[in-house]
Order: structure tokens, then C-alpha cells, then sequence
């Protein structure tokens, strides 16, 4: 699959955003989640075929930059529906994940034209004191590793390449993007989407690893019941990194649910 | 020299497993551990030993700062710092400090420190620390990568609602108010000297050179491991080509003196409690991505601390402690020699001196405090002698008006 690493200059330059694009067929963006995105994982090789698909890195990831103009969640929506302008799209269908996902509500209940369908997996935003998602601030890499898998992974059941290169993803370098993460999730993820998702007009599937150890897989629950009309699919044998862990069932969920 | 004593008010009764039990002695021990009764009577001996050392003659009282922390009993340091005012007269009352980006609005600080410094008619001197991330990230759910501007903006509001003799608003990122106008004032003009307890963060020394204040470097590495950052301030101070004053600097140092070399076993248990115990602390609690900056990160500095830090909670023994330079000990003779050589080593005029620690019982405390100021002072006073310090209470500079 041809892909191709878009830089995007918004604001007069206050930003850039590194945008991953490959495929044809409707828009997709992908959006990913606190520990950022490797660069083209093989699941978004697979959604491409059917799809136009756009991984831009959030501000503080990779070659993204612009963090400190951004304050709040608003700013952080407000900037991703310029970066939509500025790529020419109209709409997209959403997927997002943890950091993603709760990115993907505030998009989807600010502007519901700008969205079409919209897959929410392992969506950050929403807090129970009885199942407090991962502090991933405290965490150490190694620690951060045991929590981000299904249980007794093994390399037969997931992606042996992907549960290599986790260490890699967690390496000290990268504490930037957790940085980035700490701003708008630290130290409870809960910045009011829950009075904003009544809004939301996209039909959405929840998407959760029944083995998330990261994000309670109870947060679904939740989550379908702010969302109108959402349905809600448990992977088995999947954890916080479903769409590393299995990336087969993975798209097949994600693809069937954005062609309706 | 000017010759602080210290104080943490640790928890001493920590269970005999502690280490293996619980997951760390900062942020998240439960408090079930503590007992108000047992509480009550460290307080209290505490504050006797903190007048104690007045009476010994140092020359400063320190406390300070932290939250969900079973080794420092502290939340609030000003609540100490109160009480001494009433029962000391000649000493410096150091608070080190307020963690300005935890108060909410900060002009809260303002107003204590000018309470304190009113209170004592001039004997406060205002520690502004960033804050550890324990206490700050953790503790108090700050956001890493904005916390040190969220401390700046707090600081220039604090020296403004100092200095401004008017009503004033103030229109900032983190703080917004229509009045600021803080009664009382400062006793001290413009206002009490500052000190700026910091880790090694390289803009923590920039920031205390541009603000001609004192950089006090707390940690319980011992002279060996803090002379790495405190090389770093001074070449930074030359670099920037400030003359030296090695009153511009401040270092903590644990210290026991015995009678003889071969007496400080005494303090075995307080050391082993303190190190094994007071820090035990996971490596995720000490830094969160964000609260350093890339460039302190890749510094070194840092990482030279974390791991000083690391070894300290491995297999050492009390005698480990001691050869590493985290503690001073030894009968007078020779905590006089290592300590000369420390402060030269250091080039520092304030020596903060943790003297009880650990679970050390308050006779051994007093016994230490004493033990210092009768053999060790003497012969370290005269330090630096040819110095001044200008980050000293004014009041307390002019013998004639001491009470």
C-alpha cells in the first residue's frame, strides 16, 4: 500500500501536523490513543483497502507540534476540525482510540455534520472511582507493558510483531507522548464530554478488548448509554492494544460497522 | 556559615516490613498506618526539638512541604513554622517552601508567608519550591507539562501582591482576580528572601539566577552525589558570569555525631529506617513524562539522581550509607573533617542539616543536636567567612537588635 506522510502548517504555522495517508474509498481518520502510533500498524493497511485513511499524530506526537496552543479539550477539537479543513475533508467517519476516542465524541458532538459513522474503541473520558482506568503517568515501561495486553498473551494469539515492538513504543524517548497525553487526560480523564454526548448524531460502535486491563472493558456500558442508538462489541482475547493484538477481527468489526 | 536545622517530621512507626508490604511510602501508603495518638506525641517532640536547636544556637529553623507522605508530616509547613514563632526569638524561620502552583488562588501564599514574616517581626525567609512530582502531579493532580508555567505565573503574582501597595487585578492564565490586595504585608521590604529549593532541572537554575535568589538543592544523596548539581549551578552562575557567593547556594546534609567513631552505631536504625523505609518510592512516582523538560532529561543530571537514588534502596546497610556520603557520622574529629570538606567540596554558605531522621528517638536527637553544636559548629562557623549573605533577614543580621 502506497502511504503517504502529509505536513499539514495550521494556525500561521502555530502547528504541525504530521498526517499518515494511504487508500482510497471514504474518508476515514484514525485517531490514536496516549501511547501515539508506531507509524502505519498493519491494521490501517487493511482499512485502507476499502477506505481513504488518515492517521495524523495528535500535537506532542512524532512530528506533530503545537501542544502549548492548545489548553483544553475544546482547543484539542477545535484544532482537529481545522486539520480536517486543511485535508479537504467535508466529513470523515471517526475511529478513535483511548485518547482517540474521547477526541472522536468532542468532534463528533461539536460538529455532527463533519462526521459520518464513527467507531470509539477503548475510549478514554469517562471515570468510575470502583475501576479507575491505568495510571499511565506512574507506570514505568515495563509496568505499562504488563497492563497493555490481553492476559496470558502468547505469540500464537496475538501479533508477534506488534508485542515486540511494544518495549520499543515505550521507550524513554517517547515520554513526550505521554506528555501529551497527561495534559488532556491528568489526572482524571473525565473533562465533561458526558454533558457534550447528547449531541452526537453519528451512528458509533464501542469497541473494547474484553482483557483491557488499561481501560475497564466496564467503561462500554457507559458509554453506550451517553451515545444514542450505539452498539457495543466486546473482542475476546483482546486487550488495551486490540488493533495490534488482532488485527483481522479488528478491521473486520471496524469495516463492517462504517459500510452500515 | 549559616547553620539550618532541618526537620521532615517523619512517621516512625512504620511496620517492621513496610518496604516488602506496601508499594510506596509517598502518595499512596494508606493512611490506616497512622496513628493520631501516636501522631499527637511526634508533633510535639518535634517542635521541641525544632526549639532546641534554637537554644543550641543554629541559625535557622527549616520545615517544609509534602503531601500523602508518611516520611514528611507536613501538608501544611506554615502551620509549623507558626508555632516556632511563638517559642523562638532569634532564630530564622525557613519554610521551604510553598509549592505555588498547588494554591488556589496562590495570593493564598502572599498572605501566610506575610502572616509569618509579620508574626515574627521579620525573621521568615519563603522557600518556593516547583514541587516534588509526588507531591504535585500525584498528590495534588497537576498537569506535568504545565506545571512549571502554571508556578511561574504564581510566583510573579505572589512578589507583585508583595509589592503593590494598591489594589491591583491580575489577569493570568491559571489565576485571575478583579483585587488583589493582601493584608497584612510583609514585614520584611520589599519582601522576606527567597529560596528556591530545586532537583537539578536546568530551569530551575536558570530561572533562580535571573531572579537572584537562593538555590537550595534538598536531597538525601549526601555531598557525593549533590556536588554533580551543585557544579552544575556554579558553572551555570559563571557561565552567566554572576560573581560567586557561596551564600547563593544551599545544601541539605544528614548528619550523627557520636562521642566516638566507633558510637554511631546508636544511630544504626534510624539510618536503615530512613533509607529503607522514608524512601521507599517507585521510580514511576519520581518522573512523570512532562514534569521534566527534554532538555534537563537529557542533562544527566537527573538520571544521576534517580539512580544515586535507586542504589540507596537496594541491599545497603546503615555503614553503606554512611561510606556513600549519604550520611556524615563519626565521633566529633571526624564529621568535623568530612563536613569542612563537604561545604568547600560544595562551595555552599547554607547548610541545611538533617540531624533527626528515620525513626531516631528524640533523645538521640537531642544528643545529635547537641553533639553538633558544641563540637562540630565551632569549626565550621567560620567558613566563607569572608562573604555576606544578602539572602538573610536584615533584622537578624544586626546583632544589637537580637533579641
Amino acid at each position: 500500500m502506497a502511504v503517504e506522510t502529509l505536513i499539514t502548517s495550521l494556525r500561521g504555522g502555530d502547528f504541525q501536523a504530521e498526517v499518515l495517508r494511504g487508500g482510497s474509498g471514504p474518508p476515514l481518520m484514525y485517531l490514536h490513543g496516549a501511547i501515539g502510533q508506531k507509524g502505519w500498524d498493519p491494521f490501517l493497511d487493511r482499512l485502507a483497502e476499502e477506505f481513504t485513511v488518515y492517521a495524523p499524530f495528535i500535537p506532542g506526537y512524532s512530528g506533530s507540534t503545537g501542544l502549548e496552543h492548545l489548553d483544553d479539550v475544546f482547543d484539542l477539537t477545535l484544532y482537529h476540525l481545522e486539520l480536517m479543513d486543511a485535508l479537504g475533508l467535508d466529513w470523515a467517519h471517526l475511529v478513535g482510540h483511548f485518547l482517540g476516542g474521547m477526541i472522536a465524541i468532542d468532534i463528533a458532538a461539536t460538529a455532527p455534520r463533519s462526521v459520518g459513522r464513527m467507531v470509539l474503541v477503548a475510549p478514554a473520558g469517562l471515570w468510575r472511582d470502583e475501576a479507575p482506568v491505568a495510571d499511565f503517568l506512574a507506570l514505568n515501561a515495563a509496568e505499562l507493558e504488563q497492563v497493555l495486553w490481553a492476559d496470558g498473551h502468547s505469540p500464537g494469539a496475538v501479533d508477534v510483531e506488534a508485542a515486540e515492538r511494544a518495549p520499543e513504543l515505550l521507550l524513554p524517548e517517547r515520554v513526550q507522548d505521554l506528555t501529551a497525553a497527561g495534559k488532556f487526560l491528568w489526572p482524571i480523564p473525565d473533562r465533561g464530554l458526558k454533558r457534550r454526548a447528547y449531541r452526537i448524531k453519528a451512528p458509533t460502535l464501542i469497541l473494547w478488548g474484553e482483557q483491557d486491563r488499561f481501560a475497564p472493558p466496564v467503561y462500554a456500558r457507559d458509554f453506550a448509554r451517553l451515545i444514542k442508538g450505539s452498539e457495543v462489541e466486546l473482542m475476546p482475547d483482546a486487550g488495551h492494544l486490540l488493533m495490534l493484538e488482532q488485527p483481522d477481527a479488528f478491521t473486520g468489526f471496524v469495516s463492517n460497522f462504517l459500510k452500515g | 556559615m549559616k547553620l539550618c536545622f532541618f526537620h521532615l517530621m517523619p512517621y516512625q512507626h512504620l511496620p517492621q516490613d513496610f518496604e516488602k508490604q506496601y508499594h510506596s511510602v509517598w502518595v499512596d501508603p494508606p493512611n490506616s498506618l497512622f496513628d493520631p495518638e501516636k501522631g499527637h506525641l511526634l508533633y510535639n517532640d518535634f517542635l521541641d526539638e525544632m526549639e532546641f536547636a534554637e537554644e543550641m544556637g543554629f541559625d535557622g529553623l527549616c520545615v517544609n512541604e509534602h503531601h500523602n507522605n508518611a516520611y514528611g508530616l507536613m501538608p501544611s509547613p506554615n502551620l509549623m513554622a507558626s508555632a516556632m514563632i511563638r517559642r523562638t526569638s532569634k532564630a530564622a524561620i525557613i519554610v521551604l517552601g510553598n509549592s505555588l502552583a498547588l494554591y488556589n488562588p496562590p495570593v493564598r501564599v502572599a498572605e501566610e508567608f506575610a502572616m509569618l514574616d509579620v508574626l515574627s517581626g521579620g525573621r521568615f525567609i519563603a522557600g518556593f519550591p516547583l514541587g516534588t512530582s509526588q507531591d504535585t502531579i500525584f498528590g495534588y493532580g497537576q498537569v506535568p507539562v504545565t506545571l512549571r508555567e502554571k508556578y511561574y505565573e504564581a510566583h510573579d503574582l505572589v512578589i507583585k501582591a508583595w509589592t503593590e501597595r494598591e489594589p491591583f487585578s491580575f489577569n493570568g492564565k491559571y489565576t485571575q482576580l478583579r483585587y488583589v490586595n493582601i493584608w497584612p504585608r510583609p514585614y520584611q521590604q520589599p519582601h522576606p528572601p527567597i529560596w528556591v529549593p530545586g532537583s537539578g532541572s536546568l530551569e530551575t537554575w536558570d530561572w533562580t539566577i535571573d531572579h537572584d535568589y537562593v538555590y537550595c538543592y534538598l536531597s538525601y544523596s549526601g555531598y557525593k552525589v549533590g556536588k554533580t548539581v551543585l557544579d552544575g549551578f556554579w558553572e551555570e552562575m559563571e557561565r552567566r558570569e554572576k560573581p560567586f557567593n557561596p551564600y547563593h547556594a544551599g545544601f541539605l546534609q544528614l548528619v550523627v555525631v557520636s562521642e566516638t567513631d566507633a558510637q554511631v552505631e546508636e544511630y544504626k536504625d534510624s539510618i536503615e529506617y530512613f533509607f529503607k523505609k522514608g524512601l521507599h518510592v517507585p521510580s514511576g512516582f519520581g518522573n512523570p513524562p512532562g514534569y521534566r523538560s527534554q532538555r534537563s532529561i537529557q542533562s544527566g543530571v537527573s538520571a544521576q539522581i534517580v539512580d544515586a537514588r535507586r542504589d540507596q534502596l537496594t541491599n545497603a546497610t546503615w555503614e553503606d550509607y554512611i561510606k556513600a556520603g549519604n550520611v556524615i557520622a563519626g565521633g566529633p574529629e571526624t564529621v568535623r573533617e568530612e563536613l569542612a570538606h563537604a561545604i568547600r567540596e560544595l562551595r555552599v554558605g547554607n547548610l541545611m542539616l538533617l540531624l533527626q531522621f528515620g525513626d531516631m528517638p528524640k533523645h538521640l536527637a537531642l544528643k545529635n543536636t547537641e553533639l553538633f553544636a558544641r563540637e562540630v559548629m565551632p569549626y565550621v562557623r567560620d567558613i566563607w567567612s569572608e562573604y555576606e549573605t544578602r539572602w538573610w533577614p536584615k533584622k537578624l543580621m544586626e546583632p544589637e537588635k537580637v533579641l
